[in-house]
């Protein structure tokens, strides 16, 4: 038996609003509350955050702790950790979530070893042993081939979730739930790195996990040329171009738009695959989709197993003739 | 300066799917014998990040890498690229460890190198890819982290560092030592060349067991580990895909177009 109660959720913020994954993990969090009829607490920063705090219990949080901090754009991940650890501590949960985001995957293994326990990163599910009541996490591993449920008997037993994955509740603006305000300690850590300057390079368009559809284009675009093209077909559909891991290397495209294990995970309502095999790598990032249209030349490509329509043949052929259909339908 | 580089040894990740099996115990993955282990490719980005350091300065590399059944001509592949020293941390003990486990022994091994100015890790491995042992590490050493590192300036008892995130990189300054998350931004790894590959050869390899980097049988491996590993098993996917056909691209893109329709997706 433990002592720790409830479910601690470390909660992003963008701008200060609620981020789409922190609902998620609401989302998540207020499931597993519901079974071991326990309360959510969630920890947000930011400069202003009296309406992400009100957002936060409408998506299901019971306790909120904000911590006010002035530059929230100028801080590293490493200024979470003092906060966090020591709310952590104070609450002692039972279980303690957050998102596979830059800041998460960062920051998570670095608490679990402050505080004693471990870590499962990358969740697609959780759910409890039926027997020891521990909490059983399952992700993905040898990218994408296996799955494995982990289990750990120390506490709070803590997880990083994918994300796309976990659904937010319906928000309810009548839910009740308590503000606490904190003060926070991040100024007193030594020796931690300095960011000397921040760069944001915004694609023009959709942030592409936001992109309702998604071209994507793999190896076997072979181009930036080749890319000029998905381009026109994701325009056209009001889309965002991605691409799989060699089109990024080669430098067709710019980093910020591999999808995969190590890119964006994304879950538009329609992902076109072109001239990409379908690693496991690749669709760990894009299973989430609504409908996978694949477009490839060999008929005994991965992509096939995962896509709901096929073609097989030359993109080069296809790419233009459907651009050219999807011009006439969207005009008619 | 002494430069840490963590390298593990993986089951080669581009094998194609279908010689992945599972043992029928679901706790291991059967090694296909005809497929050969490689290096992580994140532990070679990050040891590309180390010889890029090397190539300005008089750096010293040393790998480090644990695990069991090490292959010595996939596991020396660093002295190749141009590592200096290669320790190894092999021992049936180190079976099943956990990323505390494995990291705790690997901070143990460097605390033995001593006098270590940058330790250099991958942000993933290939295989189980946690991404966690980098990050631990620094936690048992006490040292600054930087994370998705994508380009490394060292000059005296100073580090100037590149880090990409979501929309865009920052410029970071870290103070020595520290722990350095390599990101595949970093640029290829390079490729051995016949001078490295002789010299590789004949280079002898550093075994370390447990008892020389003072661990204690509970902290390792199986006994040591925080997270336990209940099932391994390979998800079914039943592929439902349906083929669009025509005679013509033309005709393709109108039954295509004419499916999305009907299902209100376009
Ligand atoms: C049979 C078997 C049983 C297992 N059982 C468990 C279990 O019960 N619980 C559990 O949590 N895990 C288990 N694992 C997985 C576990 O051993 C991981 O491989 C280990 O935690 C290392 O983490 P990672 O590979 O995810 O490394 P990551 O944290 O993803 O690696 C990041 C970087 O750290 C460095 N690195 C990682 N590992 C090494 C290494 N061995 N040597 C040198 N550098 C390294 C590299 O630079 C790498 O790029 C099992 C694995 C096997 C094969
Ligand atoms: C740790 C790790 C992490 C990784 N992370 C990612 C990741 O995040 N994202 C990612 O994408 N990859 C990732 N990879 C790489 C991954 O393993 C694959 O190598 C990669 O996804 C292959 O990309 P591809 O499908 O574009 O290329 P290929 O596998 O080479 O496939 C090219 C395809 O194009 C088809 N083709 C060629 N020409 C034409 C044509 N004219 N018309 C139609 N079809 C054509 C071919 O039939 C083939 O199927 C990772 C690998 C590792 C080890």
């Amino acid at each position: 038996m433990t002592d720790h109660k409830g479910i601690l959720i470390f909660g992003e913020t963008l701008n200060d609003t609620l981020s789409g994954t922190a609902k998620e993990i609401l989302g998540c969090g207020r499931k597993l509350s519901d079974i071991l009829a326990e309360e959510v607490t969630i920890i947000l920063f930011g400069k202003d955050l009296n309406k992400a705090a009100q957002e936060a219990i409408a998506y299901g949080a019971d306790t909120v702790y904000k911590a006010n901090v002035s530059r929230l754009d100028e801080i590293g991940s490493d200024f979470y950790i003092p906060d966090i650890e020591k709310i952590a501590k104070q609450v002692q949960p039972r279980i303690f979530l957050m998102s596979q985001t830059a800041t998460g995957s960062n920051i998570a293994p670095r608490l679990a070893y402050r505080l004693n326990t471990a870590v499962t990163t990358d969740c697609i599910e959780l759910g409890f042993d039926k027997d020891s009541g521990l909490l059983q996490q399952t992700r993905p591993v040898y990218g994408g081939n296996a799955l494995a449920i982990f289990t750990s008997e120390l506490h709070p037993q803590m997880s990083v979730l994918r994300p796309k994955v976990f659904s937010p509740i319906q928000p309810d603006s009548s839910r009740q739930g308590n503000i606490i305000e904190i003060e926070s300690i991040t100024s007193e850590i030594k020796d931690k790195p300095k960011i000397l300057k921040r760069v944001i390079q915004k694609s023009d368009g959709f942030r592409l996990e936001d992109a309702p559809v998604i071209v994507t284009g793999g190896r076997g675009i072979g181009s930036i040329e080749g890319f000029k093209q998905l381009e026109e077909l994701a325009t056209i559909l009001k889309g965002a171009v991605g691409a799989s891991r060699p089109p990024c290397d080669n430098g067709w495209v710019p980093n910020s738009v591999q999808i995969g294990l190590t890119g964006k995970i994304v879950a538009p309502a329609l992902y076109f695959a072109v001239a990409l095999s379908g690693s496991s790598q690749h669709v760990s990032g894009c299973s989430g989709s609504k409908n996978i249209i694949a477009v490839n030349k060999d008929p005994e490509a991965n992509i096939f197993n995962v896509a709901r329509f096929g073609i097989v043949g030359d993109w080069k052929k296809i790419i233009p003739a459907l651009t050219d259909e999807i011009k006439k339908r969207l005009a008619e | 300066m002494k430069v840490v580089v963590c390298i593990k040894q993986v089951m080669d990740p581009e094998a194609p799917p279908s010689s992945f099996k599972i043992d029928s115990g679901g706790s291991s993955v059967v090694l296909p014998a005809s497929i050969s282990p490689v290096l992580d490719l994140y532990s070679e980005y990050a040891l590309e990040a180390a010889l890029k350091i090397k190539d300005a300065s008089n750096a010293q590399v040393i790998a480090v890498s644990l695990g069991v059944n090490l292959q010595r001509d996939v596991i020396k592949k660093p002295l190749s690229m141009g590592a200096d020293d290669l320790i190894l941390l092999e021992d049936e003990a180190f079976a099943d460890s956990d990323s505390w486990t494995t990291a705790y022994a690997l901070a143990m091994a460097i605390k033995k190198i001593n006098d270590y100015g940058l330790i250099l890790c991958g942000r993933q491995s290939a295989d189980w890819g946690n991404g966690q042992v980098g990050l631990i590490i620094a936690e048992i050493l006490g040292l600054p982290v930087v994370t998705m590192v994508r380009k490394i300036d060292v000059s005296d008892k100073k580090t100037i560092i590149e880090r990409t995130f979501e929309d865009g990189y920052e410029v970071v300054e870290v103070p020595l030592p520290c722990v350095l998350i390599v990101s595949n931004e970093i640029g290829e790894p390079r490729y051995p060349n016949i001078r490295g590959i002789m010299a590789a050869k004949k280079k002898e390899v550093i075994a370390w067991k447990p008892s020389d980097i003072k661990l204690e049988a509970s902290q390792i491996g199986f006994s040591g580990r925080r997270n336990n590993l209940s099932r391994l098993f390979q998800p079914v996917r039943n592929s439902k895909c349906e083929l669009i056909t025509g005679d013509t691209p033309e005709e393709t893109a109108l039954n295509l177009a004419t499916k999305l329709r009907e299902n209100k997706l376009l």
